[in-house]
């Protein structure tokens, strides 16, 4: 296993990248939004569950269960 | 489509990166003298890198039908040490006369130290003298901000024609700077450093295209000349026009190149034979 300036080393660019990915895909739906059209968006549900993963993502003192919890996140509820 | 890649180190791939891009229709490539990897000792083995890019590698290209052109110039990471890039610059102009040489490029700034800054003004004033198109790179990741601010500075000073100059590897926090002077700029696409297609088509439909030029650089590190075809089909994918497409991918790097004669290739408009 690596020790922790390991991680971050090997994950540093791209974790920056994933970022700024994601940064900018934020910034493409709201250019989009206020380009004008229905803006059906907001009570769509699948933006509900990014913005519900970026306070996870921003909680310092999340467990070590992000990528777990995010997935549950995104699952579909059980029928029935 | 037909595609020409601005930006391409060809020394560093191999035949088979020309062979699918010339299946993917790219139709030119243009090579910037950079860094090696490790820091060169002597003039000479920058001379016999030049003779290598402005004599060999067209050879190489045209196998697989693409036009090789290059620029000359001793880029940032070497312009550390001043006496070795004198040396190197006083040789330059002899590379001016060559049919495939069309610049001074790419010199630029990496860290920002005084020998950098004192040889890419150099550089910039040698390609007043001799009326030859300059291809600046800025730096990467944390000293991109501050380092493109410098090179705005250093060029600012000087009797530069802003027509003539490409700032390259611009990204979100650096575009205005450069639009808003009037040069020429460019997005360089890399799978994790520089910037992505995604943002580099968010980029053009924020700013619009006017003189910008999009390449995906590819060298001997992690990279991949692709990531500029991978651009033109986000693109079309918004829903832009192939003439559109043809504008940025094609027919501004003909604009831009073609200030100097010896890129004699010019844009084209595609139209339905009635
Ligand atoms: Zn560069």
């Amino acid at each position: 296993m690596l020790s922790a300036p390991e991680v971050l080393d090997h994950n540093y660019l791209e974790s920056r990248c994933l970022l700024l990915e994601l940064a900018a895909t934020l910034d493409r739906l709201d250019r989009a939004r206020a380009g004008g059209g229905s803006d059906s968006v907001e009570s769509d549900d699948r933006l509900q569950r990014i913005r519900a993963s970026l306070t996870i993502l921003a909680d310092r003192d999340a467990t070590p269960d992000r990528a777990e919890r995010i997935l549950r996140l995104f699952s579909d509820p059980a029928e029935g | 489509m037909q595609i020409i890649q601005p930006h391409y180190h060809a020394i560093a791939r191999t035949a088979q990166d020309y062979e699918r891009m010339a299946m993917s229709g790219v139709v030119a490539v243009c090579e910037p003298a950079f860094w090696a990897g490790f820091s060169r000792k002597y003039p000479e083995t920058f001379i016999d890198y030049f003779r290598q890019i402005s004599e060999f590698e067209p050879t190489r290209a045209a196998e697989f039908g693409i036009r090789h052109f290059c620029w000359v110039a001793v880029n940032p990471k070497e312009a550390e040490n001043p006496g070795l890039s004198r040396a190197v610059i006083e040789q330059m102009p002899e590379f001016f006369k060559k049919p495939t040489v069309l610049g001074v490029g790419e010199t630029g700034l990496h860290k920002s130290s005084p020998s950098e800054c004192e040889i890419m003004e150099a550089q910039t004033q040698m390609a007043i003298d001799h009326d030859q198109l300059l291809l600046i790179h800025t730096p990467h990741l944390g000293d991109k901000l501050h380092g493109t601010r410098r090179v705005l500075e250093i060029l600012e000073r000087m009797p530069v024609n802003p027509d003539k100059v490409w700032i390259d590897h611009v990204e979100e926090h650096t575009i205005r700077m450069v639009k808003d002077r009037g040069y020429w700029l460019g997005f360089t696409l890399y799978p994790i450093t520089k910037c992505s297609p995604k943002r580099a088509v968010d980029l053009i439909e924020k700013y619009g295209g006017e003189r910008t030029l999009v390449n995906s650089s590819a060298d001997w590190g992690p990279s991949d000349p692709f990531l500029l075809q991978e651009c033109i089909l986000e693109f079309r994918r918004r829903g832009h026009s192939l003439q559109e497409a043809i504008e940025i991918f094609y027919n501004n790097p003909a604009r831009y190149l073609g200030q100097n004669p010896k890129f004699d290739i010019k844009p084209i408009r595609v139209e339905e034979i009635r």
